[in-house]
């Protein structure tokens, strides 16, 4: 079957690939470009943790078809520590333990990390809303949660 | 799997031509958000052999306000919406119904059009667009034609367009002094779900009276539905209890759902009055402020 060439920009890098019309971005994240770091769970678009962004929007990557992604701007988990360096939340989400299997944590961050980018100061409710489409088996929340807001302080404080 | 193809037009008459021809042939989708469509997809609920992605079309993301009416693209996403304050200001009730539809990652891509083509009869935003009195632009290959939304559906996942017609956008009338309307659901629980009923309301009222009313129920019945009776029923009143009774009723009866486990016909039944009433009340405060 004749493949769609796709070129888009994935973390910042120009990238190519080759897809199926059925394709989704997270079949070729993770089978073919082999960036693991985002999860595949439901696959139908209710656990969040297949989370990236897309030209800036918060986007479920099970949802999306690879072909849609031309000329598109994609940031993933990979794309969050930069230079070796921790982004905050992934530091508070370390010092607050809001982690514990892991797999929900990379939809967590990319999720987190844009309700900070639109609301710097996001009130528990607001975090739990914008949260609710990010879905955790361990840790009740909470921690997350908590994580959450203590970053958003440290990047008020720090701005 | 026959040869899949995937086309993703810049222009409306591209669509068209794409559409009509290729669905004559065989299963065609239009992809807008693709929240339902790539579910439908995966699950093998739907095999398209074409998909027609019309998001690079630009009257279908298009916002606009001329005069006051606001035109809304058919695949404009609600989290794009969203940050058009002034649509929230004068239509906060269809913004809030949309923006019920799922999760934040969902609202990065769910659009009214894709809501609406759906034709699902708990789509939330459907009801609040009947509501609001906004009309549906459709284009196909014999031209283009303006539709009330409550005509738009033929029953539970099937609409009225004809072969090779696409939605384009939604055309809002113009905000009237002193309306409002709101749109509440109810669900099993606060958030992610799907409406066991649904109920909007657009009031207008001129010296205490309603002068306009449109009432619309989600969830109830195999297509959204426009409550005329219970319009009636308000418009000239004061909203006194009776009026306010009689419309509830009007509700009551237009219902004809389904048995399910998300509810049953004799619960959907009384919830429909009381949501009805809490919306009301809702519409009424917005349209006493604006």
């Amino acid at each position: 079957m004749a493949k769609i060439q796709v070129k888009t920009k994935i973390n910042g890098e120009e990238t190519e690939f080759l897809c199926q019309p059925y394709d989704t971005v997270l079949d070729v994240l993770r089978r073919d470009l082999n960036m693991t770091g985002t999860k595949e769970v439901c696959s139908t678009g209710d656990c969040g943790a297949c989370s990236i962004t897309l030209d800036g929007r918060l986007v479920c990557s099970c949802l999306v078809l690879a072909a849609e992604t031309e000329d598109k701007d994609i940031e993933t988990i990979e794309g969050m520590a930069k230079n070796g360096k921790f982004n905050v939340l992934q530091k508070t989400f370390l010092e607050h333990a809001a982690l514990q299997c892991g797999i929900c944590t990379p939809g967590m961050l990319v999720a987190a990390k844009s309700l900070l980018e639109k609301n710097k100061n996001p009130t528990e409710t607001e975090i739990r809303y914008w949260l609710a489409g990010n879905l955790c088996r361990c840790t009740g929340y909470d921690k997350i949660v908590k994580a959450v807001q203590a970053a958003a302080e440290e990047i008020r404080e720090n701005a | 799997m026959s040869e899949v193809k995937f086309v993703s037009p810049e222009t409306l008459e591209q669509a068209v031509d794409e559409y009509s021809k290729s669905s004559k042939e065989g299963k065609t989708k239009i992809l807008a958000g693709g929240t339902d469509l790539l579910v439908q997809i995966r699950s093998g609920a739907s095999q398209p052999d074409t998909i027609i992605d019309i998001k690079n079309i630009k009257e279908l993301k298009e916002i606009s306000n001329y005069n006051g009416s606001y035109t809304i693209g058919a695949a404009v996403a609600g989290a794009v919406l969203d940050e058009e304050k002034d649509f929230g200001n004068n239509w906060p009730g269809v913004l809030e119904a949309l923006r019920l539809i799922g999760s934040e990652q969902i609202q990065g891509r769910a659009s009214l059009g894709g809501n609406l083509c759906n034709a699902s009869p708990a789509g939330d935003s459907v009801p609040a667009l009947i509501a609001s009195g906004a009309t549906v632009n459709v284009k196909g290959p014999e031209g283009e034609r303006n539709m009330p939304i409550e005509s738009f559906h033929a029953g539970p996942g099937k609409t009225n367009l004809k072969n090779g017609e696409i939605v384009v956008n939604f055309q809002f009338p113009k905000k009237q002094k002193h309306s409002g309307d709101a749109y509440i659901r109810m669900i099993p629980r606060t958030e992610m779900d799907i409406a066991v009923v649904g109920c909007a309301v657009n009031v207008t009222i001129e010296n205490d009276k309603c002068v306009d009313a449109r009432v619309a129920l989600g969830a109830v019945a195999p297509t959204a539905l426009l409550v005329e009776d219970a319009s009636k029923a308000l418009i000239g009143s004061n909203f006194e209890k009776d009026a306010v009774e009689k419309a509830a009723l009007a509700c009551e009866a237009a219902c004809n759902p389904i048995d399910d486990k998300r509810g049953t016909v004799s619960y959907r039944k009384k919830v429909s009055k009381v949501l009805f009433k809490r919306a009301l009340e809702k519409a009424i405060e917005r349209a006493k402020r604006g």
